[in-house]
């Protein structure tokens, strides 16, 4: 695979663009001035060429969610960064109860385009509160669809798709993928890599030899992605079992249409979050395929994801509660095959 | 009867305060009269119309506040934004002398002016919001204002809050953003003592004149039963945010004679007979009995009217629901 630009950088580029392109766009949240340019960086260079459009907030994220709403709702284009996906829980008043219920609860559609930046997950040794995947808190809200970065998809792309909806969205960024870099093109040595899906919602990767007979398939969400693919080089290298990744750019609505004959083709399902367990997407995913593939499933789907704890901050300890690789590769061994 | 001051910690001119040149109440217009007797009589019908079961959930009337969105009135135009909350029958009265959509949308009616999904609480007609989450409306407001700033000078946000809702943390994020940033908002304060059953002395420390100058923030306040007084204070305030753009606090101190919501009202004989005591409604009446008696019999006819003819529509229709994840 050539050598691309890391995450964060398509990330920052996909910024500039929106704010390139759409003289109404705002850029809201912590710590966005240059030189610092929000924590994870991200926002660096747009307060310098658009100062009058990046506000740079007091600790305010109920506060500042409600400006980005009331910018939202007289016509502009509003991109609110938490700084910690933790903090969403702050603003979950002006995300779910004035954002999302605003699209529909005044009778008739009021457009507003909010999307809302959520750095998330662990592994850095945060701790508690700056650690947790919260994306399984905020599914199901009507009007409220939830994206993830994954490794795959432009960020472009997927700013121009949130924005096309009209209504709040959350973007999840799983803060270990900032740093890597995304997998652009076609074949590495082992997997292909490609796209499912008109709009190209779910980005895919294959044995390139095994493209044929897939074992299993591993639904993952974007910041477990390159721990799905691990898992799935070890299986293929190891046990000669051949797994198809697919990771959606769209958590909710959740929409298997694309990916449907890929996953009723499968004799395995196995879907990978970080979140902890109970109450999770993954669930939700599983229920979804349920309801459209029963007849034709072999077993039933596997869910893996953290164990229902808090992040802890050592090390040692962190590794034990989130999804790790091995996990992901014990899940697809341990599926019966019949 | 009336009291206005000027915050020494406004910063800035102060406005001239232009009191009325006749006394209190005798300088009412026809017009301010009948509107502030349409949604008296609005208020009214609707808890009529609960005890008839006719009525779905809950509503918060503002009976004894009906002269804040009167006598603001005119002050706005229909590019400024207005911010209602829960208690907004009377601020969307005020703006749109619609009572027709507003109670086919209380009742669930065919012409609801939401289509009877948003009910009482929640009301959105172009540059008109309103909401039913405490201090919910007021960092949205600083994101309207800024736009504002840019976009259309001399405009403003205007925001309609509670002494109750001074228990919401929203409100100082708010505070805080608007002052730092100078921000065209105006905070209308309707302090009527009571939030919901608890007593203003139970539930605030300090005060809110004490927390605006916290921040830094001009205030103006108001104790007066009519109009016009109420007016003298409210027009420089406004003009005062279009003309520099900056935040302000209007406290205005109110009665508040009906429930909090139905029939909810937990307080004394003696404390609503104080609360009467301040209504304008009798004060009028005692002014001018027979030009009051007249306007009173007109309005108490049209809104009669109105809920006959809302009560015998068709059930409204959801016509553009929600629903549907689209792919």
């Amino acid at each position: 695979m050539p050598r691309s630009e890391r995450i964060v950088e398509n990330l920052n580029a996909a910024l500039h663009k929106v704010f390139a392109e759409d003289e109404r766009a705002y850029l809201i949240g912590e710590d966005l001035a240059d030189p610092y340019g929000g924590a994870f960086k991200v926002g660096r260079g747009l307060s310098t060429k658009y100062p009058e459009r990046v506000l740079s907030t007091p600790l305010s994220e109920n506060g500042l969610l409600g400006v980005a709403n009331g910018l939202a709702l007289t016509g502009n284009t509003v991109i609110a960064e938490i700084m910690f996906g933790d903090f969403a829980f702050l603003a979950f008043d002006q995300i779910v109860n004035f954002a999302a219920k605003s699209v529909s609860m005044y009778g008739s559609r009021q457009p507003l385009r909010l999307v809302v930046r959520c750095p998330v997950g662990g592994h850095r040794g945060y701790g508690p509160t700056h650690s947790q995947a919260v994306q399984k808190h905020f599914l199901g809200v009507p009007d409220l669809a939830l994206y993830e970065l994954t490794p795959f998809h432009d960020s472009a792309d997927v700013f121009a798709e949130m924005a096309e909806r009209r209504e709040p969205c959350l973007h999840f960024e799983d803060k270990t993928l900032y740093g890597r870099r995304r997998w652009v093109d076609g074949t590495d040595e082992l997997f292909e890599f490609g796209f499912a899906g008109p709009r190209r919602e779910y980005g895919t990767a294959v044995p390139r030899v095994g493209a044929t007979d897939v074992d299993c398939v591993i639904v993952s969400t974007g910041g477990t992605a390159p721990l799905a693919l691990e898992a799935a080089r070890r299986l293929f290298l190891e046990a000669e079992i051949v797994c198809r990744l697919v990771v959606p750019s769209r958590l909710y609505p959740f929409d298997p249409g694309p990916v449907e004959s890929m996953l009723a083709g499968a004799r395995r399902i196995v879907v990978v979050e970080e979140g902890v367990a109970g109450g999770t997407w993954g669930a939700d995913v599983a229920d979804e395929i349920y309801r459209r593939l029963w007849p034709s499933l072999r077993d039933r789907v596997r869910l893996v994801h953290s164990r229902a704890s808090v992040i802890p901050s050592a090390a040692h300890l962190e590794r034990d509660v989130l999804v790790q690789a091995e996990d992901i590769e014990k899940a697809v061994r341990e599926a019966p095959e019949r | 009867m009336s009291d206005t001051q000027t915050s020494p910690a406004a910063g800035g001119a102060a406005a001239p305060r232009t009191a009325p040149e006749s006394p209190p109440g005798t300088a009412l217009t026809d017009d301010d009269l009948e509107l502030l007797l349409l949604i008296r009589h609005f208020e009214l019908s609707l808890l009529g119309l609960f005890s008839e079961g006719k009525l779905n959930g809950t509503t918060h009337t503002c009976l004894g506040q009906e002269h804040v969105p009167v006598a603001l009135a005119p002050l706005l135009d229909e590019r400024d934004h207005v911010f209602s909350n829960h208690r907004g029958h009377g601020h969307y009265l005020a703006r749109f002398r619609d009572p027709e959509g507003l109670l086919a949308e209380i009742m669930g009616r065919e012409g609801a002016v939401c289509q009877g999904v948003g009910g009482s609480q929640h009301i959105l007609r172009g540059r008109y919001l309103s909401t039913g989450v405490q201090g919910e409306s007021l960092p949205v407001a600083v994101g309207v204002g800024l736009h504002l700033k840019e976009h259309e000078p001399g405009r403003a946000a205007v925001v309609h809050i509670g002494d109750g809702t001074w228990g919401e943390g929203s409100v100082y994020e708010a505070l805080n953003m608007a002052q730092l940033w100078q921000v065209p908002v105006v905070v209308v304060v309707e302090h009527n003592g009571i939030a919901q059953s608890t007593p203003a002395e139970m539930q605030m420390a300090g005060s809110i004149e004490g927390r605006a100058a916290g921040f830094g923030v001009a205030y103006r306040s108001a104790d007066a039963w009519d109009v016009d007084t109420l007016r003298a204070t409210a027009g420089p305030a406004v003009e005062e945010v279009r003309a520099t753009g900056r935040p302000l606090v209007l406290e205005l101190s109110v009665p508040r004679i009906g429930p909090h919501s139905k029939g909810d009202d937990t307080r004394s004989e003696a404390e609503l007979a104080a609360a009467r005591a301040r209504d304008w409604h009798a004060r009028y009446e005692q002014l001018f009995p027979e030009r009051f008696a007249r306007a009173e019999d007109r309005m108490r006819e049209q809104v009669a009217r109105v809920v006959r003819d809302v009560d015998a529509r068709p059930l409204s229709e959801w016509r553009d629901p929600c629903l549907a994840p689209s792919a």
